[in-house]
């Protein structure tokens, strides 16, 4: 049954398949586990529907006609032996039945519950993977793995692996009950489908190398049509329809021959087998019919049109097999596909360091009197189950055996950190800083410079080459990244929202979040008015990441987002820039009162911003090159004078 | 539907037509071949007569030959016409989409668009490769078969007909409600994948706010609400087979049980033995053709999901042609716009724009302020002709936009748009989608002279001097060489900002349009671009949309928007008297809370 994928020819496969054995063994070990005894049911159903129909069904035919014979010579017009052969097989017939209707049922769970867990191994998996895996994978590349290759692999849990185990029993009890008729008749055959297999060895072998060609070409023309449908706007603009039609013919003409090539030999495998199936049938008949009137070992009629249906049954599964191959070839590349995501190395994390909530606990004075909130006297942490709005990082210390609590307070530093997205080239080199709680650091500088480069290293979205980086005196790399990034804001450059409500898509930031305090968020970041304004409020349904609202909207749910995880320290990546000025203003104070006691890191255009900074960073090329207050780096005259006054070009 | 699909057979018309006949002629041998076993057994191996054996042997062996004929052809006709007919399909719906407009691009998603394109082309091609090799197979078969099992024997062959009346009445009802099934089931898993599709985008936010468990969650539970889904659906099909076979043995049991009376009764004369196995054959025949028909059904309902979308491609009409005799030539940068009110729907009631009435000299430099959602790019990108006015009409050098040939306005309109995309290639064959067409005709660039393409170069270069861009390009270690991935992502944000520029300044044309497209370049550069604006392109009129006031306010005249009309328009000193917006905005930047480069343009 074709089931959910769109066409079996996924795209952008790789030419070949290296060690096909290897994978097929594994995409076999990963089909039986947790479906064995199902499947176990399967083969029993088939081996019994083989049996009960193929065999005894069969057999009907020369017990019928070897009957019939009989009473024709002996002038007899008893029945009974007739009724009791067909009451007999009438029950075989019938186990067979329910057998092979049991075997579909078992099969549709089988095939709905393998696609289940297969998409949800791979959704998984996926999620934990590095963000590196998703610079280097074209997103349409990795939605392939999820439709085409996906579907590689349902056509063979629920039709060629199937097909395959009932051929096999098939051919099995087939060639026994030929060879109790006659062995001689029984080699003859065999010689026979040698011929076929040969035959259709050579022709499919041609069909596989152009379905390669297809799959290659299909890929191409995927790509092309992928970058052109997503730039088609600017298309228009630059009226390069003509030529986008060149190169589309192009693509079209390439992929239209190899699939024609590719199914043209596909499609004749089919009819030379049934008239090499002929040949077979008359070549037995006739040899067979010499040894029947011949009497040739006892040879009788009856068995000679019972040895031409099993030779029937012969050719059939040996079509079937041979037309499962070009399916078989394609799952065994879309399975490896599907294994080379699983195999992916998911995202390390070898942090121990825990944030949990905790509690101040004050030593009692020795009066006996308590500490006022206010003064900041010795107090110690203590690990809580109740959110009390106090976070420690919980450390534990392997060589004393001992657990200590640090309080989450978001102290940021750089310490000669290195790193390149590729190891040959590195992007940031020596970047030493480091930000108090509740400092404001700016960073500034021309694009490409490295600024959104630092902000994703301290989330280890990607990991350092070289130095350090503490949060709260702690190496990164030693705390649990769910937890590190848990007690980061992060806003990021690119706006992404997810299917769903404008209310879920806030509560994304703090999920069992009310529905004030999603309303609260919202005011915070300003974006309440605007929400209220569309048709539903706040249960207004976002598709397509939010392509009903503007961008500027957008962004304000993405600080609100922001707002309502409440983090110790806030990133925010030009979060700002595309907001209008009007709207920005508000936007501002609300910042700013997110801002107020967290530690931000801040990448925007925004004066105010930049000028209200604690510490400015000037970055150049990947090196921070200055870096103090506004006043200190306008009196420096350096590059934050020039990008403040405008006045590089003179330089 | 169909019809529009099938107008795109086109120059396949004959083999889709020959494959069909040739598969009746593999039918017709088939058929025969069970009439000559019977033969064979009867009057050859029950008499004992080799010379029969041999004659039917070999008339056997004939039928083969033209059997193998026609099932070759079939297959290769097939294989031709199918896959011509796919690519004709995906020529049809890419040549459609090349003439669409901005309006008929918003209806579709990219990724929609791509799936029409490979996929669901590739179904179509299945399904109608399948319709000509099998579909007249089937019913051939059915028929050949029952017309040689009625001359054989009348009395059995209506067993058969009883037999194919039942199943054919059971499939049916089965396939009507599997279809209905798999009709619901289908969007759902579009859904899921759309779902993928999301996180796969959308990474960073799911692992910056660590809800990767989030996502698992709900994609379990969607995968397994698909699962439940689907196994509703394929569940029903599976009576399908049970049915056929309680069929088919109840006839073989039949036809064995009738069969052996009619033979003893009538002592052979009416049948024989070898009309029995022949009998046998056709039973099996009939009835996995009815079989395979039925199949042929789901599959091609599940194709007719396919085919709709490619017709909802296909059928789509541009808004926006050229007209029948186009001016070719635009006389000046000059704009107008004349009682302009715009919708993006066309029946809608609220307008996006309304009452634009404003004047534009050739070689001005506009700046376009406005709040989020005042229409500043809708009123841009009428200009271009992206989308059409509703009311009123825009003008350009003099003439109304709709009167222009589309090529020759938009390359002397030239727009950079607010979300633009670089193509895959080298930095200089990016840039090179700015060199104009000479005569219609599209500049091939590798069949030029080196001459030429010297001169093609070098004005890239300079497009991208007035951009800023050169200072990077430069730095890069293959310079123009560089190649540029899909959508352009090894360049940072300015970067690209700055080449798409440039790539618009490579058409020279005589309005230029940024719709906020500085806003990821440093302010420095910026500033740079702007002052190269004024030196070095003075003809062009320049329309510039941002949000940085910085980035206009040194403009000739500023158009101020507010919900899709014109509040303000005049020079930053009128607008900053008499404008209250403009003033507000103004003061918000540099009171402290502006825009980093504001200081600089004191």
């Amino acid at each position: 049954m074709p089931g959910p994928g769109r066409g079996p020819m996924p795209r952008g496969m790789k030419p070949m398949v290296e060690n096909p054995g290897k994978i097929l063994k594994r995409l076999f070990k990963y089909m039986m586990v947790d479906f064995l005894p199902y499947w176990i049911g399967v083969f029993a159903c088939i081996g019994i529907s083989v049996y009960c129909m193929t065999v005894r069904g069969t057999m009907f035919t020369k017990n019928l006609i070897n009957i019939v014979t009989d009473m024709i010579k002996n002038q007899s017009v008893d029945f009974g032996p007739l009724l009791e052969e067909i009451i007999i097989t009438g029950c075989f017939v019938g186990v067979g039945i329910i057998a092979s209707f049991v075997q579909a049922r078992i099969m549709v769970v089988i095939t709905q519950g393998f696609q289940r867990k297969l998409r949800d191994d791979m959704f998984e998996h996926m999620e934990s993977l590095p963000i590196r895996y998703f610079d280097s994978h074209s997103h349409g590349d990795i939605m392939s793995l999820y439709t085409n290759d996906v579907d590689t692999m349902r056509q063979l849990v629920s039709q060629s692996f199937p097909q395959f185990v009932n051929s096999t029993i098939t051919i099995i009890s087939v060639v026994i009950s030929m060879i109790t008729l006659s062995g001689w008749l029984t080699l003859l055959s065999f010689v026979l489908v040698g011929i076929m297999l040969f035959v259709t060895k050579k022709v499919s072998s041609k069909s596989g190398k152009f379905f390669v060609k297809q799959q290659k070409n299909l890929g191409a023309l995927n790509g092309f049509v992928e970058e052109m449908m997503s730039g088609q706007k600017v298309v228009k603009v630059f009226c390069h329809e003509d030529e986008n039609i060149r190169e589309f013919d192009r693509l079209n003409n390439e992929l239209c021959d190899s699939s024609y090539n590719a199914n043209r030999f596909a499609n004749i495998i089919g009819p030379i087998n049934a008239q090499l199936g002929n040949v077979s049938y008359v070549v037995i008949a006739l040899v067979g019919g010499l040894m029947a009137i011949n009497g040739f070992g006892g040879f009788l009629l009856g068995d000679l049109a019972a040895f031409l249906s099993f030779n029937r049954s012969l050719n059939m599964p040996i079509n079937m097999i041979s037309m499962q191959i070009n399916s078989i070839v394609m799952a065994l590349a879309g399975g490896d596909r599907i294994l080379k995501l699983l195999d992916e190395k998911p995202e390390t994390d070898e942090g121990y360091v825990t944030l949990v909530n905790a509690k101040k606990v004050y030593e009692p004075k020795q009066s006996g009197a308590e500490y006022s909130e206010d003064e900041k006297g010795s107090y110690r942490l203590e690990e809580t189950e109740e959110r009390t709005g106090v976070w420690a990082w919980k450390h534990f210390h392997k060589a004393e055996n001992t657990t200590s609590y640090v309080e989450l307070k978001g102290d940021v530093v750089f310490d000669n950190v290195d790193f390149g997205y590729v190891p040959e080239k590195m992007v940031l080199h020596d970047i030493k800083l480091f930000a108090t709680p509740g400092q404001k650091i700016a960073f500034v500088g021309s694009t490409g410079a490295g600024k959104t480069t630092i902000t994703n290293l301290i989330n280890r979205f990607y990991d350092i080459q070289d130095g350090k980086i503490r949060y709260d005196g702690i190496n990164i790399n030693k705390i649990k990244k769910d937890d590190l990034r848990k007690s980061l804001g992060i806003v990021l450059q690119e706006t992404h929202l997810f299917t769903g409500t404008v209310m879920d898509n806030i509560r994304y930031g703090k999920l069992d979040a009310t529905e004030e305090e999603v309303k609260a968020a919202a005011k915070l970041a300003n974006a309440d008015s605007f929400i209220r304004r569309l048709p539903e409020g706040y249960n207004t349904m976002l598709t397509g990441d939010g392509a009903n609202l503007s961008q500027g909207q957008r962004q304000l749910l993405a600080i609100a987002r922001a707002a309502i995880a409440n983090p110790p320290v806030l990133i925010l990546d030009e979060a700002t820039s595309s907001i209008d000025t009007r709207t920005e203003k508000l936007v501002q104070e609300g910042m700013d009162k997110l801002m107020k006691g967290r530690t931000t890191f801040v990448i925007a255009h925004r004066l105010s911003t930049v000028k209200n900074s604690d510490c400015i960073m000037v970055l150049e090329q990947g090196r921070i090159i200055e870096r103090g207050t506004h006043d200190e780096l306008i009196e420096l005259k350096g590059k934050y004078y020039q990008l403040y006054t405008g006045n590089q070009i003179a330089g | 539907m169909i019809k529009k699909l099938l107008s795109y057979v086109k120059e396949y018309k004959l083999l889709s037509i020959l494959t069909p006949v040739a598969m009746i002629l593999e039918v017709i041998m088939e058929i025969l071949v069970p009439r000559l076993m019977g033969s064979l057994v009867d009057d050859g191996v029950n008499v004992g007569s080799m010379e029969h054996i041999v004659k039917m042997g070999l008339l056997m062996l004939g039928c083969a030959l033209i059997g193998l004929l026609g099932g070759i052809l079939g297959g290769i006709f097939g294989a031709k016409a199918s896959t011509g007919f796919a690519k004709n399909l995906r020529k049809g719906m890419f040549d459609k989409i090349q003439t669409f407009s901005f309006a008929n691009i918003d209806k579709f998603s990219t990724a929609g668009l791509v799936t029409r394109l490979t996929t669901d082309v590739t179904n179509v091609q299945n399904s109608y490769q399948m319709i000509l090799r099998m579909c007249m197979r089937s019913p051939a078969t059915f028929l050949l078969a029952m017309i040689m099992s009625f001359m054989i024997s009348v009395k059995i062959a209506l067993i058969y007909l009883a037999a194919v009346f039942v199943l054919g009445i059971v499939l049916a009802i089965i396939l009507k409600k599997a279809m209905k099934a798999f009709d619901q089931a289908f969007p759902k898993y579009d859904d899921l994948n759309a779902s993928v599709q999301e996180n796969v985008s959308a990474i960073r936010v799911v692992k910056a706010y660590v809800r990767e468990d989030h996502e698992n969650k709900k994609f379990k539970k969607a995968s397994d609400n698909i699962r439940k889904i689907f196994s509703h659906a394929e569940k029903l099909t599976t009576f399908n087979m049970p049915a056929m076979n309680i069929t088919v043995y109840a006839c073989i049991l039949g036809i064995g049980w009738f069969g052996a009376h009619i033979i003893i009764n009538t002592c052979e004369t009416e049948l024989s033995t070898g009309d029995l196995i022949s009998l046998l054959t056709y039973c099996m025949s009939i009835l996995s053709s009815l079989m395979m028909f039925s199949m042929i059904f789901i599959m091609l309902s599940m194709s007719a999901a396919s085919a709709r979308r490619i017709c909802e491609v296909l059928n789509e009409e541009p808004d926006i042609t050229n007209p029948e005799n186009p001016v070719m030539e635009v006389k000046d940068g000059s704009i107008e716009f004349k009682n302009v009110n715009f919708r993006y729907k066309k029946d809608g009631k609220e307008n996006v724009l309304s009452d634009i009435n404003i004047k534009i000299n050739a070689g001005e430099t506009i700046g376009i302020v406005g709040g989020t959602g005042s229409a500043k790019s809708t009123l841009v990108n009428l200009i271009s002709r992206l989308y059409d006015a509703n009311e009123g009409s825009v003008l350009v050098g003099g003439k109304d936009v709709r009167e222009y040939d589309l090529e020759v306005l938009r390359d002397e309109v030239s727009v950079v748009l607010q979300k633009n995309v670089l193509f895959s290639g080298s930095i200089m064959e990016n840039l090179r989608w700015g060199i104009r067409k000479t005569g219609g005709e599209a500049v091939d660039y590798d069949t030029l002279s080196a001459e030429e393409k010297k001169k093609l170069d070098e004005e890239c270069v300079r497009a991208c001097r007035l951009a800023c861009a050169d200072e990077f390009i430069e730095k890069m270690p293959e310079g123009y060489e560089t190649h540029i991935e899909q959508g352009g992502t090894n360049v940072s944000g300015g970067q690209k900002q700055r080449l798409c520029i440039a790539r618009a300044l490579v058409k020279k044309p005589k309005v230029l349009i940024l719709d906020d497209s500085t806003s990821a370049v440093d302010t420095a550069t910026d500033a740079k671009i702007r002052k190269a604006f004024a030196s070095e392109i003075p003809g062009t009129t320049k329309l510039i949309i941002a949000q940085r006031i910085a980035s206009i306010m040194n403009s000739d005249r500023i158009i101020v928007m507010e919900d899709g009309k014109i509040n303000g328009f005049g020079t930053h000193e009128e607008l900053l008297a008499n404008n209250d917006i403009y003033r507000e905005v103004y003061e918000s930047q540099t009171g402290g809370s502006g825009d980093f480069d504001e200081g600089g343009e004191r």
